[in-house]
């Protein structure tokens, strides 16, 4: 990359984050105008890890997400439209409303679904792999999960059996230190997640999530060992989510005081700084930033308003398949 | 008698927390029970109250702490162990069925197993298809454990004692639309019998048989039944498993007349089985099919009005019943 492809591309990375900054505002504003029901989780505080990973990914891969997939799913590259239109439940959203937030799906992305049963997603991941091996296709599945999942079965099991198999699964830990209200050391006898997924002999870093830049560097590592046939790799991204676990929750379970220290390592506020610092940004630049995502985000809005509900006739389509097997 | 004013949340909590007072055995295992309060906030404050032995957070592995529950149960302790919802005990699965289930019978009666698991069931919440199913008929398939469903205070309240009193494992489904519910109770309210079902509500022309969070639907139901000159009888099952033949064939030999109103799906659920039992005992009595009211056979969409068509609904009780009953559906 020449230096102006560069800057471009550290502006661009920059736009991300603070897309999704604006979304997940703008989402739980629309949560307490009650245009969006059910589990809603935002995310925060932890734009750089989507940002970092999914944009060192190529557009064949596959990405298995979580409940908490806004952000994957924005820079997956889902229009808002589609998004905000699911979470407002119409049949233009792009699980046909079906889903809502927790269950944003797109097959033109290959993005495999947000998945709210907590380590869901890896044994998927694995599959999707081992399915590439066997077609002999060079493509990564990468599957996004937070610490919480390391302590269930199938978390273990996914590992090993990628390992074993030498699958091209990225495995992206999104270690924001709470499974709801449980902190990492209240759950795990090792915290230093990276220790643990290493001992299924596979690649296993620990990497600065807050800082997009690191993050970006090492996915492509990764995923380019990945792709090479080098086996699974996985990487424990260090964040914070700066908003509550979902829509109600007190947080009793953590001080305010170590939100504010966290949010003094905002992302987004520290590459901000850093591409000032640079020469890189300036305020008309950011300025126009920010108003193109609002124009985004608005025209998002207002497409979800301007949505329709599937018939109830349709209730019971889907449940199986329409036509015969692709 | 004096009275006090809860709700089904809190008759529960308070039901734990006299658990707790009452026997040294018993202890609150789960996800979250203690420094979050309960993801339904269920044991909230018991955690100051009691403290983290006994009020003991767990990490995201319900297969092993459902399991350790097991073993703890063997051990001679009494647990009450909460899974968040019934989705998430799809996960401990094998230790509730081979495991807790199974032993007693396996070890020859040498090993039986003392334990409660707590859990949420329904939907209704717009929470989509991974967490609002109601998968107790599954459980309720299973020899060796007894299902129980909860849907008023007074069995939110005296259904855990009793639980805890049960030598075998006892599942406890309490539908997440009901944590709300408020009422009174009698200040000494306490343990329940769990064997029978209940008569919530007397009438001559139509059983309604149903159970957990189709309670409040299925009288309102009644309730409008009434409006229009049908009288219904309404069943609240209470125990899924057993169940209590006893009451449901004497109020269809009395009504001639049974619906059943289960938020499972119908194929192969609870109220087919109910459907199946009426039919051996009871045919003859009859003076209409047993009819069902179910959810669509649809894995539950996020969307409102989808949600909603995909739920049983008082209005579908009322238009089934008083086709059983006028014969004009
Ligand atoms: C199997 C399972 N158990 C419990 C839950 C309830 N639950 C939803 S999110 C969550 C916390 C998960 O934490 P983590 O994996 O760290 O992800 P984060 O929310 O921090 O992004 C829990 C316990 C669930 N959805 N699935
Ligand atoms: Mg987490």
């Amino acid at each position: 990359m020449n230096d102006v492809a560069h800057d471009e591309h550290r502006r661009q990375l920059l736009r991300e984050m603070l897309r999704i900054r604006r979304f997940e505002e703008k989402s739980a504003e629309l949560y307490t105008q009650e245009k969006i029901r059910g589990f809603m989780h935002l995310y925060v505080g932890e734009e750089a890890v989507a940002v970092g990973t999914l944009q060192a990914l190529d557009a064949d891969d596959a990405v298995v997400s979580t409940y908490r997939e806004h952000g994957h799913a924005l820079v997956r590259g889902i229009p808002a439209r589609a998004v905000m239109a699911e979470m407002y439940g119409r049949q233009e959203g792009c699980s046909r409303g079906r889903g809502g937030s927790m269950h944003i799906f797109d097959a033109a992305t290959r993005f495999c679904g947000g998945n709210a049963i907590v380590g869901g997603g890896l044994p998927l991941a694995v599959g999707l792999a081992l399915a590439d091996k066997l077609q002999g296709r060079a493509r990564v599945s990468a599957c996004l999960f937070g610490d919480g999942a390391v302590a269930e079965g199938e978390f273990h099991e996914s590992l090993n059996l990628a390992a074993l198999w030498k699958l091209p699964v990225l495995f992206l830990c999104e270690n924001n230190f709470y499974a709801m209200g449980t902190a990492l050391a209240r759950a795990q006898s090792q915290p230093d997640l990276h220790l643990k997924a290493a001992s299924y002999a596979l690649g296993a870093e620990v990497v600065d999530g807050m800082d997009v830049l690191a993050v970006e560097a090492a996915t492509r590592r990764a995923a380019q060992a990945v792709r090479g046939g080098g086996g699974p790799y996985f990487l424990e991204l260090r964040t914070y989510r700066f908003s509550a676990h979902s829509m109600f929750d007190a947080q009793l379970y953590r001080d305010k005081a170590e939100v504010e220290d966290w949010r003094r390592r905002d992302p987004i506020v520290l590459f901000e700084r850093q591409l000032r610092a640079a020469g890189v940004l300036d305020d008309a630049t950011l300025a126009r930033m920010e108003a193109e995502i609002a124009a985004e985000i608005a025209a998002a809005v207002a497409f979800a308003e301007a949505g329709s509900w599937e018939p109830v006739e349709d209730l019971t389509r889907f449940v199986y398949s329409e036509g015969p097997a692709p | 008698m004096s009275t006090v004013t809860t709700t089904y949340r809190e008759a529960i909590r308070e039901a734990i927390r006299e658990a707790l007072r009452r026997d040294p055995r018993v202890f609150l295992m789960g996800e979250d029970v203690g420094a979050y309060g309960g993801c339904f906030a269920v044991s909230k404050g018991l955690l100051d109250e009691f403290g983290p032995e006994r009020i003991r957070d767990t990490p995201l592995s319900e297969s092993a702490f459902v399991g350790a529950g097991i073993g703890a149960a063997l051990g001679g302790m009494r647990p009450i162990v909460e899974i968040m919802t019934v989705n998430f005990s799809l996960l401990a699965l094998d230790q509730i069925l081979n495991n807790a289930a199974t032993l007693l019978h396996m070890s020859g009666g040498q090993f039986n197993v003392p334990l409660v698991i707590r859990m949420t069931t329904g939907g209704g919440r717009q929470l989509a298809a991974q967490h609002s199913h109601s998968l107790e008929g599954w459980y309720a398939h299973i020899p060796g454990l007894r299902v129980l469903a909860p849907a008023t205070l007074e069995d939110a309240r005296g259904m855990l004692w009793s639980a805890l009193e049960d030598p075998d494992p006892v599942l406890i489904f309490e539908h997440a639309l009901l944590y709300n519910q408020a009422g009174t109770l009698p200040a000494d309210a306490g343990a329940v019998d769990i064997r029978r079902a209940r008569v919530r509500r007397p009438g001559r022309d139509v059983s309604l048989i149903t159970y957990g969070g189709s309670l409040p639907k299925t009288l309102e139901a009644a309730g409008r039944l009434a409006a229009e000159g049908i009288d219904a009888e309404v069943i609240d099952l209470r125990s899924l498993r057993p169940l209590d033949d006893a009451t449901i064939l004497a109020s269809v030999a009395a009504t001639r007349r049974a619906v059943i109103v289960d938020e499972g799906w119908r194929s192969g659920s609870l109220a087919a089985e109910i459907s199946a039992r009426i039919m051996e005992n009871a045919f003859y009595e009859l003076d209409a099919p047993v009819a069902r009211v179910c959810s669509a056979e649809v894995p539950m969409p996020y969307a409102r009005h989808l949600e909603q068509a995909a739920l049983p609904q008082a209005d579908t009780v009322i238009r089934v019943a008083r086709g059983l009953v006028r014969g004009d559906g």
